[in-house]
């Protein structure tokens, strides 16, 4: 124990001895690395670590990290953690789920874990695609998406994780993407400096099922003008020369100059904001934002749990099991 | 009534030995509440007892109709009993429509009382009574006692400042008072459970205890019934200290008690559903046995908290009843190919669906032995009575963690609600079973088995243990495997585990000569019934036996040798034959009897006996 943490961690130590794998160029490979870098470079003891994962190409990510995992079942990833982090406050616990795990068959979950605020962090592989079973569209592709299971295109809404977390009372909502590991790095640092449930949204490429489907967004040439960056203490600016601006206003945000921009404070208790900029993407010619959109403190649902067994343990003595046996109103025979 | 006639203190005491009691009234005339003290006060007199409360589903089903008709059976005696009785001696009526669904299972010759306040043309027409039971000659052949107990209360409470709704509310209590005072009983309990159940209220303990003392005064000064019973108490029951336990208040403590003998913290994941929800409720009380309740979003995250608090180091636990067992059977299977410990405790209610929340049935059987996708061993315990509850809980938590295994302990509505005394266990005999966490990596192997094919368990945050493990397939080492003879052997390994634990289970005892014509076998809550049918039999001469099941997955060792020494096995349960469909697929040479039954009330004892009888016939 001494020995691994005065040793300087490399990402070799949180590489399990399991071969990876996901699809050559998957976004996945990249976040992994991503995760196990930022565990390193932050000297996570891999012995307090433990992932946790539903279903999905995304949850196979356990396997590969040398800390503890529990690989569970569809969607219910959030109810283990919740058991784990409970049970064990101590633990430091990641998620890691997709779009269909988090968004579809286990999204009763999700917004229990948001509104329960546990000290646990999610990451959540946003590709808008079902990659694992080949290729059907998820509750996060948008309307019209032509796939196996819908061959005419697809008729129902989508979700937007960002809007759906604050929607939940997220107390902590971020975005990122899997080609840009500096930017996912500060995300990574700033979930875990939250005290309560940080949400991450990564848009991860499927390169199988959904190729590129984020390049009109992220990819190189358009990005600068195609994203913004919400910086807290920094005013929402986008564009090669940062000279577009962005601003709240009744009719929800609109373009600005660069001097009427807002200046970004995820702070704020009202997720109103946040919550206007989540949606940004789905409206013509609107940058897709990246970045922090909410970080406040509330109460921590584990260390409230505990405090109340304490504080019964504390008024009333630690429980024997005599006095629970021989309590009530009790009669002798014979 | 005439002068002439004696009053009621001046008629004689009569001693019997046991009575059947039903109270019965509106959803919301607080007839449980009456059930209870009633309960509680002959437990503390020394009578053994039982009980069978009968309610609705709905809190508050429409006034004064057949639906919204709540009950209270107990039966309470001077000498060992089993059942709370077949047909109630004494029924108390506090509507017609509790008259009307009641009368039929009262004795020929039975006693009725009857709130006449509640019999007025309205009454009788939310009870869809066309004819006025009281006049039509409906009670021909029962003692009719009739009160009207709304108008005796209101003048006991004359001097009260409530509100004539609030003194009618309680017009239980001056009924339960009547009761008392039929049958001997002392008022200081129920006087010191009011005080204490309305401390902030001091109004409503004065109006409760003043009709409470009302209704008792008013048998002894009138001459309502045609004497005073004594029921005396029990020198039958083992010497012991006693006190009185329903069904679930049992298992939760048998949770609390099974953790601490593993040297474990308790994590419950639950979510609320009747009638397992008093688990829940009173876990969350015992926090101060350093109990952690976590009341879920849904019963799928409810189980899977406890899987992941079981996987954290803990004891995970989880409690419902069986739509709750049907949503939780992918996690089951996810803890089964983890093998990770959990007890799951399924009060059974009557099915399909969401059936018929408050009534009892056994029928969640094959579905906790057999209902998940792949093969998914695993042990199935039954609770047969409230006093066995807290043991064979503790049972559970032992196989959980011994082996590596969710267990399911399965109980009914009928244990979860029923009472009777309990004679409290010398905890100094209880050994524990402390788990033991593997923190030595040499030799170590996620999946390596020891003697009885149970794993190691690792805690995580033990420095350098770390390990992955999934619902996938996995090889010795735990790693994933898609290896055709490793998924061949890991199957084998794991079903061959949960027979293991017959071999630490007794074979159970048998009642009565160990061969014959015919062997009466039962599991779960028929015991009681089971077991008084069966004396009731002998009386009449049949030589019967009688055998009863607490471990019914795996089977225990030695039936297959004693069922052979038997012409007939009959098994009486309440669903359509599970247990015989069990028993004929696994022990085939031998003759066994289907007898379900499925009304959602438990079998009466002259069922059983005349059953026995006519196979015995021929």
């Amino acid at each position: 124990m001494t020995e691994t943490i005065t040793k300087k961690l490399t990402r070799k130590d949180f590489q399990s001895d399991q071969e990876v794998r996901w699809c050559p160029g998957c976004g996945d490979y990249a976040i992994l690395a991503a995760v196990q870098k930022y565990m390193a470079d932050t000297g996570t003891d891999p012995a307090n670590t433990v992932f946790v994962s539903g279903i999905g190409c995304s949850s196979r990510f356990p396997y590969y990290m040398n800390t503890y995992g529990f690989h569970t079942i569809h969607g219910r990833a959030p109810a283990v953690a919740t058991g784990v982090k409970t049970a064990n406050p101590e633990l430091d616990v990641w998620l890691v789920t997709g779009d269909g795990d988090a968004l579809s068959i286990g999204g009763n979950h999700l917004a229990h874990i948001l509104r329960r605020n546990l000290n646990v962090n999610i990451l959540l592989f946003n590709n808008e695609i079902y990659g694992l079973t080949k290729g059907q569209y998820s509750p996060t592709s948008p309307v019209g998406t032509r796939k196996k299971s819908t061959p005419m295109g697809s008729i129902d809404r989508p979700f937007n994780p960002i809007s759906f977390a604050l929607g939940a009372n997220a107390t902590f909502a971020a975005r990122t993407i899997d080609i840009d590991a500096k930017h996912m790095a500060s995300i990574f640092a700033a979930a875990a400096a939250h005290k309560g449930t940080s949400f991450i949204e990564i848009m991860q490429n499927c390169v199988i099922f959904n190729k590129d489907f984020y390049n009109d967004t992220v990819s190189k040439p358009v990005r600068a003008d195609m994203t913004v960056t919400l910086t807290p203490g920094e005013k929402v600016l986008y564009g090669k020369d940062k000279d577009k601006g962005l601003k709240i206003t009744k009719d929800g945000v609109v373009k600005c100059s660069a001097e009427e921009a807002d200046v970004w404070d995820p702070t704020n208790e009202s997720a109103g904001a946040a919550f206007a900029y989540s949606y940004l993407d789905s409206q013509p010619d609107m940058p897709q934002p990246l970045g922090v959109f909410r970080a406040v403190e509330s109460t921590i649902y584990e260390e409230g749990v505990n405090a109340q067994v304490e504080d019964a343990i504390a008024k009333k003595g630690a429980g024997e099991l005599k006095d629970l046996v021989y309590a009530g109103e009790r009669w002798k025979i014979g | 009534m005439t002068t002439t006639q004696p009053s009621g203190a001046e008629l004689p005491l009569q001693q019997i030995d046991r009575v059947v009691i039903r109270f019965a009234g509106d959803s919301g005339d607080g007839m449980q509440i009456t059930g209870n003290q009633f309960t509680l006060t002959s437990a503390l007199v020394g009578n053994d007892l039982a009980t069978l409360p009968d309610f609705p589903a709905e809190i508050r089903a429409p006034v004064g109709t057949r639906p919204g008709v709540s009950g209270f059976q107990i039966q309470f005696s001077s000498s060992d009993i089993h059942t709370p009785g077949d047909a109630p001696d004494v029924l108390i009526a506090m509507n017609p429509a509790a008259l009307a669904v009641n009368i039929k299972d009262l004795k020929s010759g039975g006693t009725v009382v009857v709130n006449t306040g509640n019999f007025k043309d309205t009454d009788l027409k939310k009870a869809k009574c066309d004819t006025n039971p009281l006049e039509d000659g409906s009670l021909d052949g029962y003692r009719v006692i009739p009160i009207d107990i709304n108008a005796r209360v209101l003048e006991a409470l004359a001097d009260s400042e409530l509100s004539t709704k609030d003194k009618a509310r309680c017009k239980n209590f001056y009924t339960l008072g009547l009761m008392y005072w039929v049958y001997s009983r002392p008022l200081e309990p129920t006087m010191n459970w009011l005080a204490d159940k309305f401390a902030k209220k001091p109004e409503l303990v004065d109006a409760n205890q003043t009709a409470l003392q009302a209704g008792y005064n008013a048998g002894d000064i009138q001459e309502l019934f045609q004497g005073q019973y004594s029921v005396p108490k029990t020198e039958e029951l083992p010497a012991g200290e006693y006190r009185n336990i329903m069904g679930n208040q049992a298992v939760a403590m048998g949770l609390v008690a099974g953790a601490q003998l593993a040297h474990l913290k308790p994590v419950l994941g639950s979510y609320p559903i009747t009638p397992a929800s008093t688990i829940l409720e009173e876990l969350a009380a015992f926090k101060h046995y350093g109990v952690v309740t976590i009341q879920a979003e849904d019963e799928i995250a409810a189980i899977c908290a406890a899987i992941g608090a079981s996987f954290a180091g803990c004891l995970g636990i989880t409690s419902t009843s069986g739509p709750g067992m049907a949503l939780k059977g992918e996690a089951m299977g996810l803890a089964i190919s983890t093998e990770l410990p959990l007890v799951i405790v399924d009060i059974q209610r009557a099915g399909p669906s969401t059936g018929m929340p408050t009534k009892v049935e056994q029928s969640d059987l094959l579905m906790a032995v057999f209902g998940r996708n792949g093969d998914a061993p695993m042990p199935v315990i039954a609770i047969s009575r409230p006093s066995d509850a807290f043991e064979l809980t503790i049972e559970a938590c032992r196989i959980a963690v011994q082996y590596m295994t969710p267990v399911i302990l399965l109980s009914d509505n009928f244990i979860a609600n029923g009472a009777e005394p309990w004679c409290l266990p010398d905890l100094s005999t209880f050994k524990d079973f402390p788990v033991t966490f593997t923190t030595e990596k040499e030799g170590h192997q996620t999946y390596q088995r020891n003697e009885i094919g149970s794993r190691p368990w690792v805690k995580p945050g033990t420095p350098g243990m770390e390990f992955r493990i999934g619902g996938l397939e996995k090889s010795t080492d735990g790693n994933i495997s898609y290896d055709a003879d490793n998924h061949q052997s890991m199957t084998e390994q794991r079903f061959q585990k949960v027979a293991n634990v017959a071999n630490s289970v007794p074979t159970p005892a048998i009642d009565g000569p160990d061969s014959g014509d015919l062997l009466v076998l039962g599991w779960g809550s028929t015991v009681g019934i089971l077991t008084q049918g069966v004396i009731d039999a002998r009386k009449d001469g049949a030589n019967v036996s009688r055998i009863h099941l607490t471990h019914v997955w795996p089977l225990p060792n030695g039936l297959d040798e004693i069922f052979g020494r038997f012409k007939a096995i009959l098994v009486p349960e309440m669903n359509m034959g599970q247990m015989t469909r069990l028993l004929r697929s696994e022990l085939p040479s031998h003759n066994f009897i289907s007898y379900p039954k499925v009304t959602g009330q438990p079998f009466l004892t002259t069922e059983i006996a005349g059953k026995i009888k006519d196979i015995l016939k021929g």
